[in-house]
């Protein structure tokens, strides 16, 4: 029912048009050096206190949980500044223009075109990833980190960008106006970063419900190097209900026309 | 090849669409003729599967727009009113894109593309960015886009709006030249389209069919009362008279008159033909008879007539018998 190709031809359309504006290396370029930044102040951090402890005589420190873990927490806050401008005209956009009338009369699921933008978007958010590997790969130049833990630590990345995505191609469908989208994506992420914040003063139940809630929380394991099986059926049922709401959208968007 | 049952649509509270029903033939070009917010893209977008019906069914190709979306999808072309066209991308890579999404095989994907580039004329501007394109080739770029499958249907909304005289001819000339090939629908309110480029014509206004004909059938049907338009060399005031006595004449109207030639419009009932006992009466009362010709409704003044009235039940649709106040039809006919 699904076509592969038909999900491509989307995909690639989408990367093409991201990579044909400014927008996407302005995305990566401003994600590499924020990246960049916290990589060096946590390093530099990192070696002044290894040097100290040394001279304390206290144990070897571990670069993945005193470094890379906190680099990786801090991108991720920053991912959730960045995704609203790459999920906001994913939908919103080609209403504006007319060219959804395009995608819509063609031979076409929804859910071909969904998934398209969503690995479109998720393309984006890959290379800039790909490029903070660069950063990384100065760690293993001059140390030896545990590479299994900093997979870890990108495959939570990964998943934390898929909800991104399928909660900002929703809020795009939502609207003509791609700033509008933009905005409320950004107030969205925002809220669910900080909605466990009040969490230590609410009774044990509210408090598990907010913290499960708090998108960043789910991070923190993968940060660490640790893949939970939690975490993932999280992030993956996030995403699916992400994109079967966004597929719910783009119906009711046809029925009232 | 494409058959439209008792379709509704309705937004809200609005009808945009009331009860409309035609059915068009293979390879056959039909005018969707309206006034602006009659209906005309809502059909088509129902027609499209862009949007589904409140009610009634549609089947394209003989598949069912909503059951076999993907079926009738395949076999049917479309260019909205603005060309859904992505300004990043070259006229080449828009082509290619169109035909990629619409399941055209990888392997005939190229040709296509320059098949139907040189057919709609947009091949000299192939690697230009569709934001830089003009309106005429940004029109021509949107028809490519539908004709890229080669589907057996073509829905076309307003294909010449926006565009110069040159290039709307060119335009109705592609369109007549796919014909045959490919059913065509296309919309419009331009009447001398209509007339030009379609063998069937429905007009709709106000969400309703309001006509179904060809177009010389429209002309023929609406016209209650058959008008001759005669020039003499005479005073008016002594041939008014005359003609008026001629048997079977119904009214008698002075158009124009110039230093001793006049024109009179002459009503007779339909189907009587008074020219010779006209042109007898002319001669043998000495003056010279300088024109004589039936004059006949232009489409444009049919379409007034059909959609600018209210009350009256749609005259055309209903046959023969209705027929609008002769007078209205004479001095349309001046204008």
């Amino acid at each position: 029912m699904i076509s592969v190709r038909n999900i491509l031809a989307i995909a690639v359309k989408e990367l093409r048009s991201y990579f044909a504006s400014p927008m996407a290396y302005l995305i990566i370029g401003l994600f590499a050096l924020l990246f960049g930044q916290f990589f060096y102040a946590y390093l530099d951090l990192f070696v002044r206190r290894s040097a100290g402890m040394g001279q304390m005589g206290g144990g070897p420190s571990n670069i993945n949980q005193d470094m890379i873990r906190y680099v990786l927490m801090n991108s991720a806050i920053i991912i959730l500044f960045i995704m609203p401008m790459i999920t906001m005209r994913t939908y919103a956009e080609e209403k504006r223009s007319g060219t959804i009338e395009l995608l819509l009369t063609s031979p076409l699921t929804d859910l071909e075109i969904i998934f398209g933008k969503f690995f479109g978007a998720l393309g984006l958010y890959a290379a800039m990833l790909a490029v903070t590997l660069l950063d990384i790969a100065l760690l293993f130049f001059f140390g030896r980190p545990e590479w299994r833990a900093i997979a870890a630590g990108y495959l939570g990345l990964v998943l934390l960008g898929g909800c991104f995505v399928s909660l900002g191609l929703l809020i795009s469908s939502l609207t003509k106006n791609q700033i509008v989208a933009g905005v409320a994506t950004f107030a969205v992420f925002l809220m669910l970063w900080i909605v466990n914040w009040t969490a230590d003063q609410s009774g044990p139940t509210m408090r598990a419900v907010l913290n499960h809630l708090s998108i960043i929380d789910h991070f923190d394991d993968f940060a660490r190097g640790v893949i939970d099986t939690k975490h993932i059926v999280y992030y993956l049922s996030f995403i699916a209900f992400g994109l079967f709401l966004t597929a719910k959208s783009v119906d009711s968007e046809r029925w009232r026309g | 090849m494409i058959e439209v049952q008792h379709i509704t649509k309705r937004y809200g509270g609005v009808t945009a669409v009331d009860d409309v029903s035609f059915r068009v033939d293979k390879g056959e070009i039909l005018g969707f003729l309206g006034p602006n917010g009659a209906g005309k893209t809502t059909t088509m977008r129902i027609l499209t599967g862009y949007m589904p019906p409140t009610d009634g069914k549609a089947t394209v190709a003989g598949f069912d727009v909503f059951t076999h979306p993907i079926e009738a999808k395949r076999r049917t072309g479309y260019l909205p009113e603005t060309p859904p066209l992505y300004p990043d991308m070259t006229v080449r890579e828009y082509l290619d894109f169109a035909a990629k999404i619409k399941g055209v095989p990888p392997k005939e994907r190229r040709d296509r593309v320059v098949a139907v580039m040189k057919r709609t004329h947009v091949a000299d501007m192939a690697d230009r960015h569709c934001s830089k394109l003009s309106k005429g080739y940004r029109q021509r770029v949107g028809l490519g886009q539908a004709l890229i499958h080669n589907p057996e249907v073509l829905i076309l909304d307003e294909p010449t709006a926006g565009l110069d005289p040159k290039q709307i001819i060119e335009t109705r000339d592609l369109i007549r030249s796919l014909a045959g090939d490919h059913t065509i629908v296309l919309s419009t309110h331009i009447l001398p389209e209509v007339a030009q480029t379609c063998q069937r014509v429905v007009i709709i206004a106000k969400g309703r069919v309001v006509a179904v004909d060809t177009p010389e059938g429209l002309t023929a049907r609406l016209q209650g009362a058959e008008t001759l338009y005669v020039q003499i060399d005479a005073q008016g005031a002594e041939a008014g008279p005359m003609l008026t006595a001629i048997p079977g004449v119904t009214r008698v109207a002075m158009s124009d008159h110039r230093e001793g030639v006049h024109g009179f419009e002459v009503e007779s009932a339909r189907g009587t033909d008074i020219r010779r006992d006209i042109a007898r009466a002319v001669v043998t009362s000495g003056w010279g008879l300088l024109e004589l010709r039936p004059m006949r409704l232009s489409l444009e003044e049919i379409f007034l007539q059909v959609t600018t009235d209210e009350s009256a039940p749609p005259p055309v649709a209903a046959g023969d018998s209705a027929s609008p106040p002769a007078g209205d039809v004479a001095q349309g006919g001046v204008q």
